[in-house]
């Protein structure tokens, strides 16, 4: 662990001040965290947050605005706090901690139940609550706060950071809208109109979102008349309608690089550690295994959920638990068989692996179906599974690790190994989608500043090299591999479906006849 | 099994080692004296000023090299003995092969200035230079300026690696404008303004006489030519231009000029033995190229050819049009076809130049000013497509056709400013004025 950096790389006097005046923000939050009692809870929140955005602001500013316009990468595998080092640690450590109080503890924060008044951190936040919606803050109102906080400063450096490259810019503000909006503001004000619907951000799509279909919330949606019913049904339209459409013209970033909150942050807080992500094959394969399963698991998880509750009492609603299983089944079978039919090709030998995830979702889904009983399923307690999966894989793997362990294995461990919309919307992209990162000719110089930018592991590089367009189910369209190349070898593109993937051993600018002899052999 | 011995790991033994497994099942070993994996030279400024670790240049995993059965074996090889068909390394080990490739590449320029061996100055072209550098320069404490000789490529990298860790640096140039023995005027003209504005102390038309040791052995300072001025100094970059690293060849039966003499099908005069890369020279130029051409694509182009040839395939390394690029600072350069500068350039060969007011962007479109013909461009800030250009030039395109088509050939990031209707207008009012 390196805590010395080269001289030269220390911040300047502006930018001491600057930190100096967030981690004063910090310190307050840390204060009331301890139970400190501010006599102005308003006032002292206040100072808090904007301490924080200020600090970030100045020391931003002070960074680029002093620099001609370019690529700021010089010393981010020096720094310690990016480079998993001394404070690398320390911040990864306090973040986990942070994570496991929140979903786990929330007392400790200070989260008054069952109608008690709350204490420490989160009373803190309660005039700022009370002002959106006139309730007191929760545990989630708070981390909803910071998180917006977190990706409007960070959104804001990020801008300055690529000051040259408005994809990067318009990309950003994007992100900073919908977070601002779709999950902080809105919400709150839907609370306000509507006290009964459940919290609601638009752009969570199950099954990231994967309460949304829970038996409370449904019924919460349905027992409040046309609205609760119009936002159910744009739940299903999102993923089953509107998801497939924006993908297919332009690959998966609409949503991950330019929608989502979880990649929100990472793409902004996150941005100083995108580089650590590994580039190994090995890690690949992992990722390609746990995606998958979390993908597995998510579906038989929803799918049991709706189950259970659509078979407590005869129903005469025509969607029973036979019905249903059967349209699951049905569907599930419709898409594999198309993609068998038309992609087979293009699968190689993943097919294989695509065929024993199907199998192995149908045959789980018809043990339940057979073995199930009015409250338990795979033999356990039915409520068992949704919670395992809210904890294992809502909290633990999205949260904890995800976010907690930015500064260990960069930016977008979740995006990367566990979100089943991502794995989702990367499978479409991989098939069926316009979408690609087009390699120009025979320009790269194997230098590796792609692979070693790609928040999410892939070895943009391998692919540069030859010549070969990069087509890759996980690719976010973050853009920053197009960025810091020095050759101008990738674009981000949409364009037609024919010959978007198209691996070369000879590349542009050798003897045509040798081309031709070699390529199309 | 045929024992293929390549001598050197760099982009174009490593290219031709792929390609030879990927085409037979020959037996391949690739000796290096610098490092033990393949690594892309052209990533080294980038460690030394902390975007990537040394291990991110390596663009394969360690693992590869097994895989594919090509064999890695670290040693300097100091004669070769073309009858038995041996190599002799410099520890008293001997290799036997059956075909040996020649790919050692390049080593910097010295001109023997006096003072060009002291502790301090070095060039910046193998990993070692680089260990040296980070030795000499690792901060502005140790190195309170750093005067680097020669404006090329590498110089202006190596300008760029030690701005970021503030070190101060004088920038000898003994042209009369960056690098105008390739860049036209204009192009030139806006590069050394970048230079300046990122604080590099841009010396033109500039000689070095002699660089000074202090009692240590170590350099103190270089002394100008021109105006016999001091510049007190830690480090002294060589970036004169690089040629062939072929010394220990020169005793052999291979025949030598400045590289490793080779024919059009990059054969040397010895039976089994060839040369790619840097350190082949071509008997005669093809084309408007140099006899040796030390770029990165022409010695990848070179192994993908060779493996033709060295697995049963006879063909001639037949290039086809020229392109290259580079960044200077934080402008990127790109080029396709030819663009000369003053220097060589042919008397039917003329140039559209268009710049933006910012100064950060221009083109020159050369076409001949005879059949209007478009002969090659040169882009700075501004991307473009390498197929689209390589396509034109096949096709004969003229320079009308090539400036109102600019925008297919566009590769700037989305929601990028486009200038295309800007050039278009100036062309106009070029050809209206001219």
């Amino acid at each position: 662990m390196s805590l010395a950096t080269p001289d030269a790389l220390n911040i300047t006097t502006k930018q001491k001040i600057a930190l100096g005046l967030g981690l004063i923000g910090l310190f307050i939050l840390t204060l009331a965290l301890f139970n400190t009692s501010f006599p102005n809870k308003g006032l002292f929140l206040t100072i808090a947050l904007s301490l924080i955005v200020i600090g970030t602001i100045f020391y931003s500013r002070e960074a680029y605005l002093n620099k001609l316009e370019g690529i700021k990468n010089d010393g981010v595998w020096f720094k310690s706090i990016s480079s998993r080092g001394f404070w690398g640690w320390s911040v990864g450590i306090i973040l986990t901690a942070f994570y496991i109080v929140l979903y786990f503890y929330p007392q400790y924060l200070g989260l008054g139940k069952d109608g008690v008044e709350n204490t420490g951190l989160i009373s803190l936040f309660d005039p700022l609550s009370q002002l959106l919606s006139g309730r007191n803050a929760s545990q989630w109102f708070v981390y909803g706060t910071l998180y917006t906080i977190a990706i409007l400063a960070f959104g804001y450096k990020f801008i300055l950071k690529y000051r040259h490259n408005r994809y990067q810019q318009i990309r950003t503000v994007s992100v900073m809208f919908f977070q601002l909006g779709f999950a902080f503001l809105i919400p709150e004000f839907m609370y306000v109109m509507n006290n009964d619907l459940p919290y609601y951000d638009l752009k969570s799509i199950w099954p990231l979102n994967y309460y949304i279909f829970d038996e409370w919330s449904v019924k919460a949606f349905l027992s409040n008349g046309n609205i609760g019913l119009s936002l159910i049904l744009f739940g299903v339209l999102s993923i089953f309608v509107i998801t497939p459409i924006l993908t297919y013209k332009y690959g998966k970033r609409w949503y991950c690089s330019w929608v989502c909150g979880c990649g929100g942050l990472a793409e902004t807080a996150g941005d100083s550690f995108r580089h650590l992500s590994s580039k190994k094959l090995s890690a690949w394969k992992l990722e390609r295994w746990l995606i998958h399963l979390v993908l597995v698991f998510s579906v038989v998880m929803t799918t049991a959920m709706i189950y259970t509750y659509l078979g407590y009492k005869s129903n005469d609603f025509w969607l029973t638990r036979g019905v249903f299983i059967s349209l699951v089944i049905g569907f599930l079978t419709i898409i594999f068989a198309g993609v068998m039919i038309f992609k087979r090709n293009e699968l190689g030998k993943d097919a294989k692996y695509g065929a024993i995830g199907f199998f192995l979702v149908i045959t789980l889904l018809l043990i339940m179906h057979f073995t199930g009983t009015t409250d338990q399923l795979f033999y356990i307690k039915s409520g068992n599974l949704r919670s395992a999966y809210g904890i294992y894989i809502g909290s633990i793997f999205s949260g904890v690790i995800g976010t907690g362990f930015y500064p260990i294995l960069g930016s977008r461990a979740w995006c990367r190994f566990g979100c089943p919309m991502a794995a989702i919307l990367g499978f479409q992209q991989r098939l069926f989608s316009k979408f690609r990162i087009t390699t120009n000719g025979g320009q790269c110089i194997s230098c590796g500043n792609c692979s070693n930018s790609c928040e999410m592991g892939i070895d943009v590089r391998h692919y540069a090299q030859k010549g070969e367009n990069i087509v890759r189910s996980s690719c976010v369209g973050c853009g920053i591999c197009a960025a810091v190349c020095p050759r101008g070898v990738l674009k981000l593109e949409n364009d037609s479906m024919k010959g978007r993937i198209n691996p070369n051993e000879i590349l542009i600018g050798n003897d045509v006849d040798l081309m031709k002899l070699v390529n199309e052999n | 099994m045929e024992h293929v011995v390549i001598i050197g790991n760099g982009i174009s033994g490593v290219t031709l080692a792929r390609h030879v497994r990927k085409l037979s099942d020959k037996k391949i070993t690739i000796i290096s004296a610098e490092a033990e994996y393949f690594f892309s030279r052209t990533a080294l400024m980038y460690v030394y000023m902390g975007h990537m670790k040394f291990e991110h240049t390596q663009p394969y995993e360690d693992w590869f090299w097994d895989k594919n059965r090509i064999d890695l074996k670290q040693g300097f090889v100091e004669s070769i003995d073309t009858k038995s068909k041996v190599l002799h390394f410099s520890h008293g080990e001997t290799l036997n092969y059956d075909k040996l490739v020649i790919a050692t590449g390049s080593k910097p320029n010295k001109f023997g200035w006096p003072g060009q061996d002291l502790e301090g100055v070095m060039g910046m072209y193998h990993k070692q230079d680089l260990e040296n550098l980070e030795k000499y320069a690792p901060n502005n404490k140790e190195c309170k300026r750093a005067v680097i000789v020669g404006g090329g490529l590498i110089g202006i990298e190596l300008a760029e690696m030690l701005n970021s860790r503030s070190i101060p640096v004088t920038f000898l140039v003994r042209e009369s404008s960056f690098w105008n023995g390739v860049l036209p005027e204009g192009e030139s003209g806006m590069i050394n303004r970048h230079i300046r504005n990122h604080h590099i102390d841009l010396r033109l038309s500039t000689n070095l006489k002699e660089i000074k040791s202090d009692e240590n052995g170590k350099v103190k300072s270089v002394i100008i030519e021109e105006t016999g001025e001091e510049i007190e100094c830690d480090v002294v970059g060589l970036t004169a231009g690089v040629s062939p690293n072929i010394d220990f060849i020169k005793d052999s039966e291979i025949e030598t000029g400045r590289g490793v003499k080779v024919n059009r099908y990059l054969e040397t005069n010895i039976p089994d033995v060839y040369a790619i890369g840097d350190c082949a020279e071509q008997h005669e130029a093809i084309g408007n190229r140099r006899p040796i051409e030390a770029v990165w694509y022409t010695g990848r182009m070179m192994g993908e050819a060779l493996a033709q040839t060295i697995c049963g395939n006879r063909i001639k390394y037949n290039p086809g049009y020229w392109f290259n690029s580079a960044k200077f600072l934080d402008i990127e350069y790109q080029t396709y076809g030819w663009v000369h500068g003053k220097k060589g350039r042919p008397e039917n060969e003329a140039h559209f130049h268009w710049k933006h007011e910012d100064d950060t962007k221009c083109i020159t479109v050369a076409y001949d000013k005879n059949t209007n013909k478009f002969l090659g461009i040169n882009t700075f800030g501004i991307r473009m497509r390498h197929e689209t250009f390589d396509t034109w030039l096949t096709e004969n395109r003229d320079v009308d056709y090539v400036i109102n088509h600019l925008a297919e050939a566009n590769f700037d990031p989305e929601f990028y400013s486009r200038f295309e209707k800007q050039i278009i207008q100036s062309y106009n009012n070029q050809l209206q004025t001219a």
